[in-house]
């Protein structure tokens, strides 16, 4: 370990690490950035027939119109561009693609969380539902569920259902399944003794619900909401690839591969990154404010 | 189950059974139950619900589901009737009825089962879900080619079936394209990466607080959107598919593992330096074991990831073969037929391989708690 008289501080201890491996990541992406746009430059050079040094093909690299792989001061660059350079409105304003698939993501994490808390409270209620259905639950996950998309948007289209709903239904359907799972056995997760407790008290199974499985079940709920959320929004992103939808991060994905812009690409994966980073820091949030009522310390 | 209801689920059965054939020998009863076999079998299901509800116990289940198999041959027979297909009456939806009641309140039933012996209970824990599931299939035949529901919204499931079976040869292409040299490879190499980093990770400290961290952001992000970029990179063939699967599969492996290889307790890990053991050595001997339960875990949620990769990468170009391709092409023609024929392989290819997954992982970790009941 280098420098142990730094190490003493506890926040140079804690970042340094995760500092230095950030920076060797950047660089490794500035050489591979140069590496990879190498050829590309020189042919472009060799066509002009202009003399050129070694900086200039390097300086060429990092600034290429179309790269193979944008360095990251460019991606930087088109994010930021694309985010305070056009009303936030405008079609080739990163913001209001972001919105397009946020709202999207939301409605389907509602209704995914609402569905696989149903579905778990209607396992843990019957012993049918439990041994009939809980087997289907796992395996329709074992399914690549995000192949039926396209199938989604056919039908739903035919029914006459565009834009917003298919999206969220996609994301729902991906999001519900860690909710559903998580829930059944935090409903389940309360001790026998405090079941038994419970039933001396002769509480129905409604208090039993309210009073003790609910409560114990709310650290499982959020550790499967912050797995939901992400998958609600890679539901969503994917949902709008199939359908060649004109908006959204799916939708800029499918445009820049069609149209050969890469940096474009990167900026819809840095939208996307910060998407699913603040949607978690939310779920995190609230899960920390709900604690807190709860009398957690 | 209570018996009293279990008595009058099957009378009511009985009952819808004796409404449709009442019905049937109105005018249209020649097109309803015209060869006489139909008209047999439909009796002998009520016949069978009557002897289930006289006997109300564990034995009626038999009489229950032979008079459900019956009755739902009857239906799907006459469904061989264009007269009936698309534009069923009454009758038909009433014996449907029946052997809709009868077959949940046999599964019901059994499931309510609590039998004694283990073996019965695993027969049990198979039986239950799978008749379930037969009885969700046959209402979706049912009732798509009794409504007559237009198969480019919803095509029966024997409709797909048959699809799958006429076009096993396209069928195999894609599942050699898509899994075989895409899933696989991809997995190999994205399951392999994670494990070494995360050994290296484990072995030097400082590498591994900064990677932690790193992964967990990585494993969290919309990856499979790195799709696009793959193929630019590495083109329309299968490298780029294995190449999304290696990336998605990847960080979970390393998160896991990183965690897994730091989950062997003090006194194990005293015990080897007491044994002068070298790192290699307790690599071997007691790191990966122990972190052999996390290191399924991933392996198990990247054996899903992959398939996904994999197909959603599809999406962005492939030569003319593969699942994702064959789907978004035929959703496009509209022959959803195809589509679900291509859910289906896809979906016993992501079984089998998950099954597969799980079954190395009993044979590993036979030591964990979990498979010693």
């Amino acid at each position: 370990m280098p420098s142990g008289s730094l190490m003493r501080y506890p926040w140079v201890e804690r970042y340094a690490p995760l500092a230095t491996t950030v920076l060797v990541l950047i660089a490794i992406w500035y050489v591979a950035a140069i590496a990879m746009n190498l050829s590309l430059v020189r042919d472009a050079f060799e066509r002009e027939e202009t003399a050129y040094a070694l900086t200039d093909m390097i300086s060429g690299t990092l600034s290429a119109k179309r790269p193979l792989l944008p360095a990251p001061h460019q991606v930087a660059a088109a994010v930021y561009d694309s985010v305070f350079g056009y009303s936030p409105l405008a079609p080739r304003s990163l913001v209001y693609h972001s919105l397009v698939t946020l709202t999207a993501t939301l409605l389907g994490f509602v209704l995914g969380a609402l569905l696989g808390i149903v579905l778990a409270l209607m396992i843990v209620h019957s012993r049918v539902l439990e041994r009939s259905l809980m087997p289907w639950i796992i395996c329709s996950q074992m399914v690549p569920i995000l192949a039926l998309a396209p199938i989604f948007i056919v039908v739903l289209g035919a029914l006459g259902l565009h834009g917003l709903l298919p999206k969220s239904i996609i994301s729902a359907y991906l999001c519900f399944f860690p909710i559903a799972i998580g829930m059944v056995k935090g409903l389940t997760s309360p001790e026998p003794l405090h079941i038994e407790l419970m039933r001396t008290w002769s509480a129905t199974s409604r208090q039993m619900l309210w009073k003790l499985r609910w409560p114990s079940a709310v650290p499982y709920l959020f550790a499967s909401l912050r797995v939901a959320i992400t998958i609600s929004l890679i539901g969503a992103i994917v949902a709008e690839l199939p359908t060649g939808a004109e908006a959204g991060i799916g939708a800029r994905l499918l445009a820049g591969s069609y149209y050969g812009q890469t940096i474009q690409i990167w900026a819809a994966l840095i939208a996307s990154a910060v998407l699913a980073s603040g949607l978690i820091g939310i779920v995190g949030l609230v899960e920390r404010g709900v604690a807190r009522r709860m009398g957690a310390h | 189950m209570d018996p009293r209801k279990l008595r009058l689920g099957f009378l009511l059965a009985a009952g819808a059974i004796v409404i449709a054939l009442l019905l049937s020998s109105g005018p249209r009863a020649p097109s309803l139950m015209s060869p006489p076999v139909i008209w047999q079998a439909t009796a002998g299901a009520g016949l069978l619900f009557l002897c289930a509800a006289w006997l109300a116990d564990a034995r009626s289940m038999t009489f229950g589901l032979a008079g459900t198999a019956l009755a739902g041959g009857a239906t799907l027979a006459m469904l061989r009737n264009p007269a009936i297909a698309g534009s069923a009456g009454a009758g038909f939806w009433m014996l449907v009825v029946a052997a809709w009641l009868a077959s949940a309140l046999c599964v019901v039933n059994l499931a309510a089962l609590r039998p004694v012996r283990i073996d019965r209970q695993n027969i049990l824990n198979i039986l239950v879900p799978l008749l379930f599931a037969a009885a969700v299939f046959y209402l979706w035949e049912v009732g798509v080619r009794g409504f007559g529901v237009p198969p480019v919204l919803l095509p029966s499931p024997s409709a797909a079936a048959i699809k799958f079976a006429s076009s096993l040869p396209m069928l195999g292409a894609d599942f050699v394209q898509t899994f075989v040299r895409g899933v696989l490879i991809g997995y190999a190499i994205g399951c392999g990466a994670g494990l070494l980093v995360a050994i290296l990770a484990h072995r030097y400290a400082f590498l591994g607080r900064g990677l932690l961290p790193l992964g967990n952001f990585f494993s969290a992000l919309p990856l499979v959107g790195i799709a696009p970029i793959m193929v630019m990179w590495f083109g329309f063939d299968w490298p780029s598919k294995a190449a999304v699967v290696a990336l998605v599969t990847f960080f979970p492996m390393l998160v896991n593992a990183l965690t897994g290889l730091s989950a062997s307790g003090h006194i194990e890990r005293d015990l080897m330096r007491s044994y002068a053991a070298n790192h290699s050595q307790s690599l071997s001997k007691l790191y990966l074991p122990a972190a052999m339960p996390f290191i399924f875990n991933a392996l198990k949620i990247n054996a899903t990831l992959a398939l996904i990769g994999a197909i959603v990468a599809e999406f962005f170009g492939t030569p003319t073969q593969g699942i994702g391709f064959r789907i978004s092409t035929e959703a496009g023609r509209m022959a959803i037929d195809m589509v679900w024929a291509e859910i289906a392989l896809a979906a016993v290819a992501g079984m089998g391989f998950y099954g597969l997954v799980a079954l190395a992982e009993r044979a590993i970790t036979f030591w964990h708690p979990s498979y010693r009941t």
